[in-house]
């Protein structure tokens, strides 16, 4: 176990993959009916990587590989989960999730209350999202805003290296069902770690960077790129103000509300197709409830409606980008 | 006897035809029997009984389609069954004895949709809309509405440096601030780049046909009159003005305004408001003074706390408010808060005016033109200064006995001017 | 049923007893369904009662249960209370799942029952679960994982059948096959008609039971928990079986006889015990009236209780959606 010690005052230096890989060690260390189970979680260290080294360390009962039969080994986690144990499932990608859609959907977030409360489902499903490494459509979707549609679970997307290290402890605490996505693009990020923190949250969103002049509503790996269109704007002036939208369901509507009533503009960038996604939820949300606070139109950079394609100039198209969002914020904020 | 009726075999199944008959008049049936065949969009489905007994009668022919929960058969029930068995299923007892009864009306899964369909009055927005014309309407960001409304500032008017052109927070608060009338008495807002303009006759015109088509389509009027002889008060009137300068003056109109608030003081069922079906009394005697604006529309602002007020400061008052209407510088609160309305002639006009109410007020009193008539004194006929008092009051508010009341205070206050 | 010579006649009558609440449970179903009393969808387990019952036998406290969206004889026979489960179909607060469930989802704690799942082939992945952590938690304990024939259309069920092997869980699954999923004929659904060699394939022990009998059930079920408990991984028993009523309450039965009805019903289990212990001479006419008359008491109880029930405040209505706490 390596949970930084409260009285170590420097920072500490790690990837996202890291800091998930610790994340899981904590977990497995401190609570005997953790473990985790997935595909190639255990010989082959994890397809991305993260759980390297834990079935040494932590033998193949708490490091179980499993065949590809997402819909079984989910439902198997469930199953666990009701019956006393805390596992960790480790779906490969999201997009692989679908085959155990049902599981997820009929069971975990149905069973608390279709019993009556008799049954808490507590579990952590984690789960690769997102584009931006050239592994075509089939791997390479952004379905966390999907899953934030579904009543009776949660949904988390770690967008920075502390939230990465600490999002699972407070997950695996939670008596729901939680769904954590990590972006495939992040888990090589790297970023300091600040000793002193050891929990987070898993309630609000989170103001990454302050600004008075737009409101950028974001999550997952859009966040760098936003905060660097932040930068880039702020040397024209422009103070936007990023945040972290960590949550995803349930959405914190404290925290958006009243930013975008300091600011009154907002940009939502969302690596989810625009169509019915999460970032629609959110202006829908502002339509209906600080409509009287909007001093421009709502805008949203989401990803182009296409399955996401190959090639890299043509992926690069399809994504959300600091480019677009710097030219986004600039014709609400300065329309001339 | 107990009916046997046609069972809800789902929550999509409305009706089904009665194909075949198992049994017939003097059959012995028991618990469980099936004893009809009945065709529903889902195919042929035999029916049980379930209780005990002699089928007496058949209510539903064969071939004939029978709504559910319609009495297909009567049963005469067997003495010998256990009777805490047979208690009968409760919808039973409720079903008509017509064969083919008009069905209990079933149960929708979902909460049925008219009640969601019909909503009586268009959204507020839409209504903006409309108001606005076609090509007229403005881009204003629903910020910017807000506190221009704050601000009394017509947005329309303004240069918009947003988005596509619209108005945004910043042009609304970068506008000179403006004194208002409230849209809410005239249906307009002033010219902001013109503050003391006055109102738009023609918007003035629409509010003034759209309140009175209103109060005259919803309120039930009743209409009470009586002639008052002001002998005495325009006698007090003329001393006490005899020492003042022209500013410090009274006019008659003071006076009545005077009594109109103090009856009211005695009446309060004429003061106030009829809100969602009820008599809401107004908070204060908010006496609204109608203002003709030189022939180009009418508005009557409030004279706050009017029963407070001594003649010398309701005199100051009126002309202020009289002076403001003119010019267009009303405060909000004057066009939103009278609880009642005072219409006066004065020295021109007719010899009487029976009032229209300005909704939700319960009440208006009109004075007509002052003037001398004949008038019956101590048995004499004598030259007098008579004024026409009436009242137009909302029925469903109050009678007529407590608008006669209100007329009797008025009659008997300017008949002790010095009181006043 | 000569061919359980050891049989005794407390637990013939016992057997039978069982049966006739599921029985008289159902038929109770029927009229309520009818008379608007129940709603939604209505599956009853008329003819199938010697299934549970005979499973039943073997299953101790610490097991656990998973059920089909059939579930009343599963639960009844499962010790689940009629009262609640009456009055859960009834939509009421007292239900097992306060009124969240109905016919097709009875979910009970006290007796580790896991639902009736009303998606097919969905509840054995949840199986698999609950003996993996019965394995670590509580060694010895079976999970009887209750499924339709139909279910073996399913991929978890094959997923579920190799997850079970391979790591030896004790999971004794138990395929109700009525020879119809909804109206689609055994034969014409698969080119394995027998399910247990399905199972046998994932190198899992399994045989085919007379699912009419609950002697033979009770066996098959004696000679699977055993090996279960004994560490031996799971176990698979088809029990071959008929359901007398229609797959739900609003089913013409376009796909079957009334031929092929009449013949399954002859060999309906409850008639079957019934004229056993009578030819035996183990039960007198009063002592069958007296057990007929307690059944139909406790039906009717159950009725009264569901009546009696209140309704969930609307206000309650997301509750439970996420949970403040795990139930311990």
């Amino acid at each position: 176990m390596s949970a930084p010690r409260s009285n170590e005052t420097k920072p500490v230096r790690m990837t996202y993959r890291e800091a998930c890989r610790q994340a899981i060690r904590e977990a497995l260390a401190s609570d005997p009916r953790t473990f985790v189970m997935g595909e190639d979680v255990g010989l082959y260290g994890g397809c991305y990587a993260v759980t390297k080294g834990l079935l040494e360390e932590f033998g193949p009962n708490r490091i179980r590989d499993t065949p590809l039969s997402e819909n079984a080994f989910v439902g198997a986690g469930i199953g666990a989960a009701i019956a006393g144990l805390r596992p960790i499932v480790e779906i490969m990608t999201c997009n692989f999730s679908l085959l155990a859609l049902d599981q997820i959907l009929n069971n975990a977030a149905t069973i608390p209350h279709m019993s009556g409360g008799q049954f808490a489902v507590p579990l952590v499903f984690r789960m690769a999202t997102g584009a931006g490494r050239q592994l075509a459509a089939q791997h390479s979707h952004s379905l966390e805003g999907w899953y934030a549609h579904i009543p009776g679970i949660k949904v988390l997307v770690p967008g920075t290296i502390e939230d990465a290290r600490y999002m699972l402890k407070a997950a695996l605490a939670d008596p729901n069902p939680v769904l954590i996505f990590e972006h495939i693009v992040l888990y090589n990020a790297e970023g300091d770690l600040d000793p002193s923190v050891t929990d987070v949250d898993i309630r609000a969103a989170k103001i990454r960077r302050p600004g008075r002049d737009v409101s950028l509503l974001t999550y997952g790996n859009s966040l760098p790129k936003a905060i660097a269109a932040a930068e880039t704007l702020s040397v024209e002036g422009i103070e936007a103000e990023v945040i972290d939208l960590r949550v995803l369901r349930p959405l914190d509507n404290a925290t958006i509300f009243e930013s975008i009533a300091r600011t009154r503009r907002c940009v939502i960038v969302d690596e989810g197709w625009r169509s019915g996604s999460i970032s629609a939820e959110i202006a829908a949300r502002l339509a209906d409830e600080a409509f009287f606070d909007l001093d421009a139109p709502i805008r949203r950079i989401c990803s182009r409606e296409v399955p996401i394609p190959y090639a890299g100039h043509m992926e690069e198209a399809a994504l959300p980008q600091t480019a677009a969002i710097i030219e986004t914020v600039r014709g609400l904020v300065r329309p001339r | 006897m107990s009916d046997f009726v046609m069972p809800s075999l789902g929550a999509d199944m409305e009706s089904a035809k009665v194909t075949e008959w198992l049994v017939k008049p003097g059959s012995v049936v028991k618990k469980g029997d099936v004893i009809a065949v009945v065709e529903t969009h889902k195919g042929a489905i035999e029916v049980e009984i379930f209780k005990a007994g002699v089928i007496s009668e058949i209510c539903v022919k064969e071939g004939e389609v029978a709504p559910v929960g319609a009495v297909l058969a009567r049963l005469t029930a067997a003495g010998e069954m256990s009777p805490r068995l047979e208690q009968p299923p409760a919808p039973a007892a409720a079903v008509p004895t017509a064969p083919v009864a008009r069905p209990p009306e079933p149960k929708p899964a979902v909460p049925s949709p008219p009640a969601a369909v019909a909503r009586p009055t268009a959204p507020p927005w839409e209504a903006t809309a409309a108001e606005a014309g076609p090509g007229k309407r403005s881009k204003v960001t629903p910020a910017a509405r807000r506190r221009a409304a704050e601000r009394g500032v017509d947005p329309s008017t303004l240069a918009g440096t947003g988005i596509d052109g619209s108005v945004t927070l910043a042009d609304v608060e970068a506008a000179p601030p403006t004194l208002v009338a409230a849209p809410a008495a005239v249906g307009t807002g002033t010219e902001p780049r013109k503050p003391r303009l006055g109102f738009d006759p023609t918007e003035m015109r629409k509010a003034i046909a759209s309140a009175m088509s209103r109060s005259k389509r919803e309120i039930p009027h009743y209409y009470l009159a009586t002639t008052v002889d002001l002998g005495r008060s325009l006698a007090w009137l003329a001393q006490f003005n005899e020492t003042r300068t022209p500013g410090e003056r009274l006019l008659p109109a003071v006076l009545l305004l005077r009594a109109a608030a103090l009856a009211l003081r005695e009446v309060p069922q004429l003061n106030g408001f009829w809100v969602e079906g009820a008599f809401r009394p107004g908070e204060g005697i908010h006496v609204g003074w109608a203002i003709s604006l030189r022939g180009e529309g009418l508005i009557a602002p409030a004279i706050h706390d009017a029963d407070q007020k001594t003649l010398p400061a309701l005199m100051i008052a009126l002309r202020d408010l009289v002076g403001r209407a003119r010019s267009g510088g009303l405060r909000s609160s004057e066009l939103t808060d009278p609880t009642v309305t005072v219409t006066s002639l004065g020295e021109r006009g007719a010899d009487s005016v029976i009032g229209v109410i300005y909704p939700p007020q319960v009440a208006i009193i009109g004075f007509g033109r002052i003037g001398d008539r004949p008038w019956v004194v101590d048995g004499r006929v004598e030259k007098r200064p008579l004024v026409s008092v009436s009242l137009a009051a909302d029925h469903r508010a109050s009678d007529g006995h407590v608008g006669g009341l209100l007329l009797s205070a008025i009659d008997r206050l300017l008949q002790e001017p010095d009181k006043l | 049923m000569s061919d359980k010579p050891h049989l005794d006649r407390d637990h013939a009558l016992h057997l039978f007893r069982q049966m006739l609440r599921i029985r008289r449970f159902e038929a109770k179903c029927v009229e309520l369904y009818q008379a608007q009393k129940i709603r939604g969808f209505l599956h009853l387990y008329d003819g199938e009662e010697a299934v549970a019952v005979g499973i039943m036998q073997m299953l101790e406290p610490r097991d656990a249960v998973v059920a089909t969206y059939r579930d009343h004889g599963q639960a009844i026979a499962r010790g689940v209370g009629m009262g609640p489960i009456m009055a859960e179909m009834f939509g009421k607060r007292q239900g097992t799942c306060r009124g969240r469930g109905g016919s097709m989802h009875i979910f009970d704690r006290a007796t580790r029952f896991y639902g009736g799942n009303a998606i097919v082939g969905g509840g054995l992945p949840v199986a698999i679960g609950i003996a993996m952590a019965d394995k670590e938690l509580r060694p010895g304990a079976v999970t009887a994982c209750f499924f339709g024939e139909g279910a073996a259309g399913e991929g978890a069920f094959h997923e579920s059948m190799n997850l079970a092997e391979l790591w030896r869980l004790p999971v004794l699954f138990v395929c109700e096959n009525n020879l119809y999923a909804m109206g689609m004929p055994l034969e014409d659904a698969e080119a394995e008609t027998d399910i247990y060699r399905k199972a046998k394939v994932y190198r899992m022990p399994g045989e085919m039971v007379d699912g009419m009998n609950p002697i033979t059930v009770e066996a098959a079920a004696r000679r699977a928990v055993d090996s279960i408990r004994a560490g031996n991984g799971p176990y698979f028993l088809e029990c071959r079986t008929y359901r007398f009523r229609a797959h739900s309450m609003f089913d013409a039965q376009l796909y079957r006889t009334k031929e092929e009805v009449e013949l399954w019903k002859q060999r309906d289990p409850l008639a079957r015990a019934e004229a056993w212990l009578r030819e035996n001479h183990m039960v007198s006419d009063e002592e069958m009236q007296r057990v007929a008359a307690e059944v139909d008491a406790e039906v009717e109880a159950a009725v009264a209780f569901a009546e009696a029930g209140t309704l969930e405040p609307v206000e309650e209505l997301e509750r439970f959606t996420l949970m403040d706490e795990v139930p311990q």
